[in-house]
This record gives C-alpha cells, sequence and structure tokens, in this order.
C-alpha cells in the first residue's frame, strides 16, 4: 500500500511548494533593516547643498522615507500618489534622491509637484547602500523613534498605501489613527 | 562538429560577461582578496549574477564599496557583514547556517538518506521475493539433463 501512497504524498508535497512558489515574487528580498534604526546620514538637500539634512532630521509621529530619481521610469508612474499623500493626507515624506542629476531632480519637482519635505541628495549612491536600496522607487516607513518599521520595493499606490502602510501607521500612533 | 557549434555561444558567454565589470583598479597587494569577495555576493538587481559579474550600477557601487573597505584595512568577514547588514544574507551566495536556513543545508543530505533507505528496502524486497531455492530433487536432475542434452546438440 506504502508504495502507492508515498508517491503521491511526494507529488503533492512538491506541488503544494511550486503552487506557493507561483505566487513568491523572487525579486522581493526581505530588507534586514526592519526594526532598525534609520541609518546614520549627513548630507546636502536636493535644493541646497550648503543645508545639511542628517538622520535626526526625520522627524514626526511618522514619516516616509522615498528613494526616487529622475532616471527611473517607475518613479514617475508613482509620483501623483506620493504628491496626494503629502498634499491631501498630510503624510510626512523625505525623499531619498538616488545618483541623480541636481538640476534635473529639481526640474523634475517643479513639473511634476514637489511632495518631500525636505531631499537628501545622494549622488553617489552611498546612503542608498546604507539602507539597503536596490531599485529605486523604494518607500521606508519610519516611526517616531527613528526605527524603519516597513519597507516597500516598488511603486506607492492606494491600494498599497491602504493595505501595507495604513495599519502599520495605525500600529504604531493608535492616537492618531484615521 | 557539436563542439565548433558551441564555441561561439561560449565567446559570446564570456565576452558578455567581461563587459559587466567596470574598471576598478585596485592596488595589488589586495586584488586576491577583491576579487574572492565579489564572488561571495549577489547583485541583487540581477540575482542570478555574483557582484563580480554584473554590469548593474548597484553592482558597480558595490564593488567601489568593497574596494574602499580593503583599502580601509576591513576583514574580509567584515566587509561581507557590512553587505548583509544591510541588503540580508540573500547577498551571501553562502548563505549562514541558521534555523531558517538549516533545512537549505541539511535537505540535500536528507535526500541522500532517504534514497538510501529507499534502495536498502527496495533491494531486501527483492531479493525476498525471488525464492533462493525452490526445486525438488526430482526437478533438479531434470533441469541437468536438460542442460546437459543441449550441450550436447550444440557441439
Amino acid at each position: 500500500m506504502i508504495r502507492y501512497i508515498l508517491p503521491a504524498v511526494i507529488f503533492l508535497l512538491l506541488t503544494g511548494f511550486l503552487f506557493v512558489g507561483l505566487y513568491k515574487d523572487p525579486s522581493l528580498v526581505p530588507s534586514p533593516l526592519i526594526g532598525k534604526p534609520v541609518p546614520t546620514f549627513a548630507t546636502g538637500t536636493l535644493k541646497d547643498p550648503e543645508k545639511i539634512i542628517t538622520n535626526k532630521d526625520i522627524q514626526g509621529e511618522y514619516a516616509l522615507v522615498n528613494v526616487w530619481a529622475t532616471w527611473c521610469a517607475a518613479c514617475k508612474q508613482e509620483h501623483a500618489a506620493l504628491v496626494y499623500l503629502a498634499e491631501e493626507l498630510n503624510v510626512p515624506i523625505y525623499g531619498l534622491n538616488y545618483k541623480d542629476h541636481r538640476e534635473s531632480a529639481m526640474q523634475w519637482l517643479v513639473q511634476y509637484g514637489d511632495p518631500y519635505v525636505a531631499n537628501i541628495f545622494d549622488e553617489n549612491g552611498r546612503i542608498a547602500i546604507d539602507f539597503g536600496v536596490y531599485g529605486a522607487p523604494e518607500t521606508f516607513l519610519i516611526d517616531k523613534n527613528g526605527i524603519i518599521r516597513h519597507k516597500l520595493v516598488g511603486i506607492m499606490t492606494a491600494d498599497v498605501w491602504r493595505d501595507q502602510f495604513v495599519p502599520k501607521i495605525e500600529q504604531m500612533t493608535p492616537s492618531a489613527a484615521k | 562538429m557539436k563542439l565548433f557549434c558551441r564555441l561561439p555561444i561560449l565567446v559570446l558567454i564570456f565576452s558578455v560577461s567581461s563587459i559587466g565589470a567596470e574598471m576598478i583598479t585596485v592596488a595589488p597587494e589586495y586584488e586576491e582578496r577583491y576579487e574572492d569577495i565579489l564572488e561571495e555576493l549577489r547583485c541583487l538587481v540581477c540575482q542570478n549574477q555574483t557582484v563580480a559579474e554584473s554590469s548593474s550600477d548597484l553592482a558597480n557601487d558595490l564593488r567601489v564599496e568593497v574596494k574602499e573597505m580593503l583599502e580601509r584595512g576591513s576583514s574580509d568577514q567584515e566587509i561581507l557583514d557590512f553587505m548583509s547588514d544591510r541588503y540580508g544574507d540573500f547577498v551571501l551566495y553562502r548563505p549562514p547556517v541558521k534555523s531558517h536556513t538549516l533545512l537549505l543545508w541539511i535537505g540535500p543530505f536528507l535526500f541522500l538518506v532517504g534514497g538510501v533507505i529507499i534502495a536498502i528496502a527496495m533491494i531486501r524486497k527483492r531479493s525476498k521475493s525471488i525464492p533462493a531455492d525452490t526445486l525438488n530433487e526430482q526437478d533438479k536432475q531434470r533441469l541437468q539433463n536438460l542442460l546437459h542434452t543441449d550441450d550436447q546438440e550444440d557441439r
């Protein structure tokens, strides 16, 4: 009897694993930075190279750090969503302008709207390495103690905001829940 | 003939992968360690390539980072830790043995042990299903006679 059951069990197990694998995105790499403090950095902002922005400047009940660049096509797709979050929901968003040209980045913000409180200008991508960035756009959720709570790799949309970010923010700030 | 068909493909593969590595010059005393470390790191943009092979921008930045860490006197382990602190164990081609990577490490051995057990069971079963000695004396005699006559006929 076992000679019939055993192969069937092995087959079902294997199919099960493969089936689950179908719905997993192999390009998503879990970030080891979740639960850890924002990496330390100090650099000029996008708009004013003389004005220094550091990790201590990312403050508030919660904040987003959004990695973007003008060469990144997907960043253009999510930009309207970021503008909406900033303007309609008063979400504080800090930009990490990743390996970009200062002029084109500033031009972009004039053209498509500026959802950012401030922008970290990371010309050579070194700060991004500390954030474990491997592809723009990426968005980090930071709590009031400066701890990274969530990381999104890919485009911010209304659905992503509602499903991934809102529950985490409600958890972090029970009082400010909307 | 087969070799001749494959040769151009091989040449193509190797030439493509060498385009990837943008020239970063490392002092000769670090060169060997530099190469070794890059072979240990997975490029997260094109996941089946090492940082040494990949032509992605990120891989290039990581190569610069490794080079500068070597020049600052970091040990190999410090550099690998630096990478896995930021990108997770996934960035290491040889993931460390931890509770959630245990199956990855011992899995192949489990399959081997399983295979050996199944093989032993099958061999035992088979040797039992062929009865060693079922011929009685009379049958043996007949068999001998038959074999014997066969022999004679052949000659």
